[in-house]
């Protein structure tokens, strides 16, 4: 279990500063959208259900969707 | 010359959060305040879900506080787009018949799921915020797969609105009934079953109603003139 913990939470810091450095905005909104999942999962190993589901709804599900329609009326180039 | 300033000052940043963080240990409460929900939140509140509890009852004016933010900034989001001028209405390409069959589909289910969540608030895990997003997330379907059957938009400010209405008359009905704001004025029941936990199911079917609409106004909003 502790490896999986250890192997999802270097994926979520790799996501992380992919969101950051990268150029074209919809990757970013996609790997914050996989740091959020990541958080839910992480939220529902620390056994705080409630939180996982609003994370995993709100953060995973509708922001990314919100950013990409935003995307959708701007610009994709940073 | 800035870099190296830059660097310098997240080291000492990176050392003291370090520094002070790792005395703490992990996953060990000091506070008092967090066994007394746990030992009497049950028999005060007639919730078994011990955060619904939390959330509504003992924590009550924070969660109105958190609609009121979810509130503005849809009001915010209104007002930013009313500003734009529409441009002219872009052709969408009709959906596939397996997309619009899916999603129709599945949207009756989607928002059977959101309500089962809010209902059970007090029950099991989740809650208003949790069944109001997905609820929020059967209208994204909706509009991403057969963008052409909109929801008429004011209904969703219907609903905000009553959902919103609901939670402040309970409130103040509490106030008049016990003497302050969102006392739990209703009879407790007993505890484990559906009808139990006086105005917590009432608040919970609000919040959803209201957080659900807010989120699917949002929605509505940006994909409306794009």
């Amino acid at each position: 279990m502790i490896f999986v913990i250890t192997f999802l939470v270097f994926v979520m810091l790799a996501s992380a500063i992919f969101a950051c450095i990268s150029i074209d905005l919809l990757n970013a909104v996609i790997a914050s959208g996989l740091v959020s999942l990541i958080t839910a999962i992480l939220f529902y190993t620390l056994q705080a259900p409630d939180v996982a589901m609003a994370e995993a709804s709100i953060g995973a599900a509708l922001v990314t969707a919100i950013f990409v329609i935003t995307i959708r009326r701007t610009e994709r180039k940073e | 010359m800035r870099k190296i300033i830059a660097i310098i000052l997240l080291f000492i940043l990176s050392f003291a959060v370090l520094s002070s963080i790792s005395k703490i240990p992990f996953g060990i409460s000091k506070t008092k305040v967090g066994k007394y929900y746990i030992n009497n939140g049950i028999e005060q509140t007639g919730a078994v879900n011990i955060v619904t509890s939390v959330v509504l009852n003992y924590r009550g004016m924070d969660t109105l506080g958190e609609v009121t933010v979810l509130f503005i900034g849809a009001i915010g989001l209104m007002a930013i787009l009313s500003t734009i001028t529409r441009k002219t209405e872009k052709k969408l390409t009709p959906s596939s018949s397996i997309l619009s069959t899916g999603c129709k589909f599945l949207f009756p289910f989607i928002l059977l799921f959101g309500s089962y969540i809010f209902l059970n608030g007090h029950l099991s895990p989740g809650g208003g915020f949790q069944g109001g997003a997905i609820i929020a997330s059967a209208f994204l379907l909706k509009y991403l797969g057969c963008y052409e059957k909109r929801i008429n938009e004011k209904k969703f400010k219907v609903a905000e609105s009553l959902g919103g209405l609901v939670f402040i008359l309970i409130g103040i009905s509490g106030l008049i009934a016990g003497g302050y704001f969102l006392f739990n004025f209703l009879p407790k029941g007993t505890a484990g079953t559906l009808l139990s936990g006086g105005i917590i199911p009432i608040i919970y079917i609000a919040i959803g109603f209201k957080v659900g609409a807010e989120i699917s106004g949002i929605i509505d909003n940006l994909m409306e003139e794009s």
